[in-house]
């Protein structure tokens, strides 16, 4: 499984490359790259977080195996996206890129998204938990929730007018998310709405 | 079979079972857009060229291509996805408001007293990408002198057809249909704007604005609209679509500017469609010596 998930990691890639090798990126083919990235960051970034409710799902285990390759891949291409932006897209004018930063909210948010995903990757390593300790590599990593969050507000930020594609990821990270509601508080916020609070026993019997 | 060639084997097939799974539910987004012809374009011949630009023109293939028309649909290349329902003959235009000659034309009407003329304009959106475009067409102040408009006319405003079953993104609210532009009436009068019912030597291709367009080449390209019905003078400032959208964004003026920003991205620089680099803007997209007359003493980051 693993091989697989690698290989078909670098599909993007393969495509973009292959794309600007015969010329068919299109009109604009700067914007294509970005966009092609930002999006593969993205998708890569929701499906990282779909594989603990897949496990709980389906109940196999293999998953969670999968999930440091998906979420190393988000940073990867995430990582393109960036060079894209400052290489190609600014042409490496610092002052523009300072500007970009500090006037466009969702440049902002972009660059904050991208910085809470580094440390993220940098601590991805088996002697990285170690080294941190279980508890604390789990709160860390907790970070991942907000990094979804940016993005899509990120691309929310930037359409002129159809908000219909980011709000579609936004639906996908929000339901997602909702899988990682503890189920103490979600025992809770059921028993609030019926006026009452169930127990398990209950909630079975019904 | 050993594991390494197992693990080869596997990864080939998983390259190529994912390649056409992806490309399948079009995760790869489409490929390059190449000009499809939705309706027989009819070469047209222009008696003379003035107020050329001294650049190359825009690959044909990309400036048919790579269009905004929202009508369409709000990716790129919409327009000619969607657009094989879209009829640019027969056409009619309706002329009213303060003038002393309106009325229902037929579009042949409209065009049978101009000499078509070409001009190489630049066109530059206000996304940050440009072109430079070939038009065929006649100048808009020539148009509008026919209709006589009353002194009480300070502006014009224009609208887009509407009609979802041509025009299938108009069954979406993306914006308020129909879309709607205008200038201010010595703006419309100027002689570089221009009516345009052709590029690149033929009739003008669905996904361009077809059969007859607005093309002012010193504002932002969203001024310039596309598939017009209805001419309209008036004493007040018209509703603009992107204006009545995102007032902050995008004003009703929309001179090209580098040195106001669109509040999402700088309007420094532009990159030439069909490239890689990009390139300075120029106050008025280069016009200024023919047009910065209109807005003096006008605080061009107020009236964007
Ligand atoms: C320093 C960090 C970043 C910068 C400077 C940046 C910049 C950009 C720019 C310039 C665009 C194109 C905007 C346009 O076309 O108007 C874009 C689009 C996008 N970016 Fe980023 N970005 C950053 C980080 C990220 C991250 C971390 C993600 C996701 C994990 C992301 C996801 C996207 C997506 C989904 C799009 C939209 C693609 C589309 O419209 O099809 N970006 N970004």
């Amino acid at each position: 499984m693993k091989p697989l998930v690698f290989a078909a990691g670098m599909m993007p890639l393969s495509l973009l490359f292959w794309r600007a090798f015969n010329d068919t990126l299109g009109a604009n083919p700067v914007e294509s790259l970005i966009h092609e990235t930002g999006l593969w960051a993205l998708r890569l970034l929701l499906l990282t977080l779909a594989m603990t409710p897949l496990r709980r799902i389906t109940g196999w285990p293999g998953w969670i195996r999968l999930r440091r390759m998906l979420g190393l891949y988000c940073f990867f291409y995430a990582v393109l996206h960036l060079t894209v932006y400052l290489w190609l897209d600014q042409e490496l004018r610092l002052s523009a890129i300072i500007e970009d930063v500090i006037k466009r909210p969702y440049i902002t948010v972009g660059a904050a998204t991208f910085l809470m995903l580094t440390p993220l990757a940098a601590t991805s390593f088996n002697r990285a938990i170690r080294w941190l300790g279980g508890k604390r590599w789990k709160q860390l990593h907790r970070l991942v929730y907000l990094c979804g969050l940016g993005a899509v507000i990120h691309y929310l930020w930037l359409v002129k007018a159809d908000l219909a594609p980011p709000l579609m990821y936004l639906m996908i990270l929000l339901g997602l998310l909702a899988f990682r509601i503890p189920p103490s508080l979600l025992r809770r916020l059921r028993g609030y709405s019926t006026g009452k609070l169930e127990t398990k026993h209950e909630r079975y019997q019904t | 079979m050993n594991r390494r060639r197992f693990i080869a084997g596997m990864t080939a097939a998983g390259l190529t079972g994912t390649a056409s799974a992806f490309s399948f539910f079009g995760l790869f987004g489409d490929d390059e857009p190449t000009a499809v012809e939705l309706y027989p374009r009819r070469p047209l011949k222009a008696s003379r060229r003035a107020f050329s630009v001294d650049e190359s023109p825009t690959d044909e293939a990309d400036a048919i291509g790579y269009t905004n028309f929202y009508e369409f649909g709000t990716e790129k290349g919409d327009a000619q996805r969607y657009g094989e329902r879209f009829k640019p003959e027969p056409w009619r235009l309706t002329i009213d408001g303060e003038c002393e000659r309106p009325g229902d034309y037929t579009l042949e009407d409209i065009l049978k007293p101009h000499p078509l003329e070409e001009r190489i304009y630049r066109l530059r959106c206000v996304e940050t990408w440009s072109m430079v475009i070939p038009w065929v067409g006649f100048p808009l102040a020539d148009l509008l002198k026919r209709f006589a408009p009353t002194s009480r006319a300070k502006y014009v405003a224009f609208e887009t057809l509407y009609d979802p079953e041509q025009m299938p993104g108009q069954r979406r609210a993306v914006v308020e249909w129909p879309y709607r532009e205008g200038l201010r009436m010595d703006e419309a009068m100027h002689p570089l704007t221009l009516i345009a019912v052709g590029m690149y030597g033929e009739t003008l291709p669905v996904q361009n604005g077809a059969p007859l367009r607005l093309v002012v080449p010193w504002k932002y390209g969203f001024k310039s609209i596309k598939s017009i019905v209805r001419i309209h003078f008036s004493e007040k400032l018209p509703v603009t679509t992107w204006n009545q959208l995102q007032p902050d964004e995008y004003g009703f003026y929309a001179n090209v500017n580098p040195a106001v920003d669109h509040p999402r991205w700088s309007q420094a620089r532009e990159r030439p469609v069909g490239g890689w680099r990009r390139r300075d803007t120029l106050p008025f997209n280069g016009y200024a010596e023919e047009v910065a007359h209109l807005y003096h003493g006008m605080d061009l980051a107020k009236y964007f």
